[in-house]
């Protein structure tokens, strides 16, 4: 017996970019996450081979998450080619070997910033999404050892109060994105800055949801079938985006969440902002042999 | 005037309100030594005493939002039993949000400054847990309008209301859950003689027609006279004299009181 059959071969990094402390660190902290659906649980975020503010959080997620099996989507703005996806993604894969794809239908983890994608996601998928700000409570509390207290008490009167305040001065709710929501019945979380569009996908999801903000060093999950509710008063309905009625200049797809693109005359064109599904439709069109698989909305209702 | 007289609720009734031996030191200084009141449903209680004698510490004691160092205090409310003190954040919140309105002799300390009126008033209501919007707005509209607030001003912010309108705004918001008790810390301070005296007339009127307890502070002997059924004397964080008010303003005992009762006069 030697010495250098019982070691592993030297490597120049751990699987995955971190190191095993890294990883179980936020393990625990992604099981308490899911125990307690919408806490938010602090962790020791660990540096990775990007600024902060450009998803580290949801990039360190996903390296402890990821097998060499794992199928890998990455997503910005709804985006799979855009220099940020791309290269989370590129990085993902060089770092665990793992197979990466565009096709929400094939992945098994998909890392998004600012959405959700338009095709029903499963309960063997993970959602993993990119938080700048995990605290709802900021923008009345900027005291975060308060805030933490008014999270145990379920103290949101504040958070109800901003609503009214919206209300009575601009006759609408004005928060877009971010919109706070109710998770379990009882955790306000902040679903990060995804559109008003992507917060009902939420709701009773088959999938997993992971949100991490890595500069903030906090996660917080979306289990399975758990309730999420956004908050609004019983006779002032929940709106989305007025996108349902729009169609995608390029592919045709309607009734789902547009990128608005300006043209010189003043009007502007729409593109659907799950490029994925952008694609697929493209592709199903020309009569090629692609699987679009069931989606949340369904003709710009959600179903 | 009216002439009907009331059964005579210090024999009957149970007291609604009982503090006992509260003492509160602020590192050396004794902010309250061995304070203990107690206030009958439908009373009204004043308290006078000069500056710094520790009248503002105790009713944020009765508020719950300092704890005394000894002493206890309860509340006679269904569901509400022991000493209040020992009750933990979470149940002191829902028990001031829901039982107790305070009126701050600093509008800061009671209002959020930027929000609106009618937003100050809703918060009360969205901490009782209520989530209709058109409620919300009926029920502050309501509270402002008992507070006599001018309704067309309902949504402006209190840090662009005069002294007295943010007073108003306090005081609705304090009565919004028509509560069981009504503190009030110098609610006329700071405000010229006539505005003065009309926030007066509404607590009066208030009194009367909703028969609230209320323990209301003030220097001001005037207050106390017109709102009072009975005083409390405090000085250097001691009781020096308590009675029916009459008695107290007409027959002083303690040389302080006699002291107070003639530089009004
Ligand atoms: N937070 C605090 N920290 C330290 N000392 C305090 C604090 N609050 C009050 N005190 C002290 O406790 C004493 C009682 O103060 P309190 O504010 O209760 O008086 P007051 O009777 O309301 O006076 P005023 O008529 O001026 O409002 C004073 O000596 C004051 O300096
Ligand atoms: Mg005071």
């Amino acid at each position: 017996m030697t010495l250098q059959s019982l070691t592993k071969d030297w490597e120049p990094m751990a699987y995955g970019f971190l190191d095993g402390s890294a990883k179980r660190e936020i393990r625990r902290k992604m099981l308490k996450a899911i125990s307690v659906p919408g806490c938010q649980m602090p962790y020791a975020s660990r540096e990775v081979p990007m600024a902060r503010g450009w998803g580290t959080g949801g990039l360190q997620v996903s390296c402890t998450l990821v097998t060499p099996r794992t199928r890998i989507k990455v997503i910005d703005q709804g985006a799979d080619d855009s220099v940020n996806a791309a290269s989370i993604r590129k990085f993902l894969a060089s770092v665990s070997g793992a197979p990466v794809t565009t096709d929400t239908l094939q992945a098994d983890l998909i890392q998004s910033r600012h959405r959700i994608p338009e095709e029903r996601l499963r309960e063997d998928q993970v959602l993993v999404l990119q938080v700048p700000n995990p605290e709802p409570l900021r923008s009345v509390q900027p005291n975060m050892s308060i805030a933490r207290q008014m999270h145990a008490d379920a103290d949101y009167g504040r958070m109800w109060l901003q609503l009214y305040e919206q209300i009575v001065r601009s006759g609408r709710v004005m928060q877009g994105a971010s919109y706070p929501s109710l998770v379990n019945g009882r955790h306000v979380m902040t679903p990060s800055p995804i559109p008003r569009w992507d917060v009902p996908k939420l709701h009773m999801a088959r999938h997993l949801t992971l949100l991490s903000a890595g500069r903030e060093k906090r996660l917080h999950a979306v289990p399975p079938f758990t309730r999420v509710e956004p908050l609004v008063f019983d006779d002032v309905p929940y709106r989305v985006e007025d996108h349902a009625g729009l169609t995608c200049h390029r592919s045709g797809a309607r009734g789902f969440f547009m990128n608005e693109i300006p043209q010189a005359d003043g009007t502007s064109l729409h593109e659907v902002s799950d490029s994925d599904l952008g694609v697929k439709t493209i592709r199903a069109a020309e009569g090629e042999d692609t699987r679009i698989g069931a989606t949340w909305y369904v003709d710009g209702e959600m179903s | 005037m009216t002439a009907v007289m009331d059964a005579p609720r210090l024999v009957t009734a149970r007291p609604l309100l009982t503090a006992q031996g509260l003492s509160l030191n602020y590192g050396d200084v004794p902010a309250l030594r061995d304070v203990s009141a107690t206030v009958y449903p439908g009373e009204v209680l004043g308290i006078v005493g000069e500056s710094g004698s520790g009248k503002s510490t105790f009713l944020r004691c009765l508020n719950l939002e300092e704890t005394p160092d000894r002493g206890s205090y309860t509340l006679d409310l269904p569901d509400v039993q022991g000493n209040l003190f020992d009750l933990d954040r979470f149940a002191r919140r829902m028990l001031c949000a829901t039982r107790i309105g305070i009126v701050y002799q600093n509008p800061h300390l009671g209002l959020l400054m930027r929000h609106s009126s009618s937003g100050n008033v809703a918060e009360r209501l969205l901490i009782a847990g209520e989530r209709r919007f058109g409620v919300l707005r009926h029920k502050a509209r309501g509270a402002l309008d008992a507070s006599e607030f001018p309704l067309a001003r309902m949504d402006a912010p209190p840090e662009e209301l005069s002294g007295g309108m943010q007073q108003r705004v306090q005081l609705a918001k304090a009565i919004a859950l028509e509560p069981a008790l009504l503190l009030l810390d110098e609610p006329t301070t700071g405000l010229d003689v006539s505005v003065q005296a009309l926030v007066l007339d509404t607590l009066k009127r208030l009194q009367q027609d909703r028969r609230i307890t209320m323990v209301i502070v003030s220097h001001d002997l005037g207050v106390i006279r017109t709102l009072a059924d009975r005083v409390m004397v405090m000085r250097r964080g001691e009781v020096v004299e308590a009675g029916l008010a009459d008695q107290v303003f007409q027959d002083p005992q303690h040389a302080y009181t006699q002291q107070l009762v003639h530089a009004k006069l």
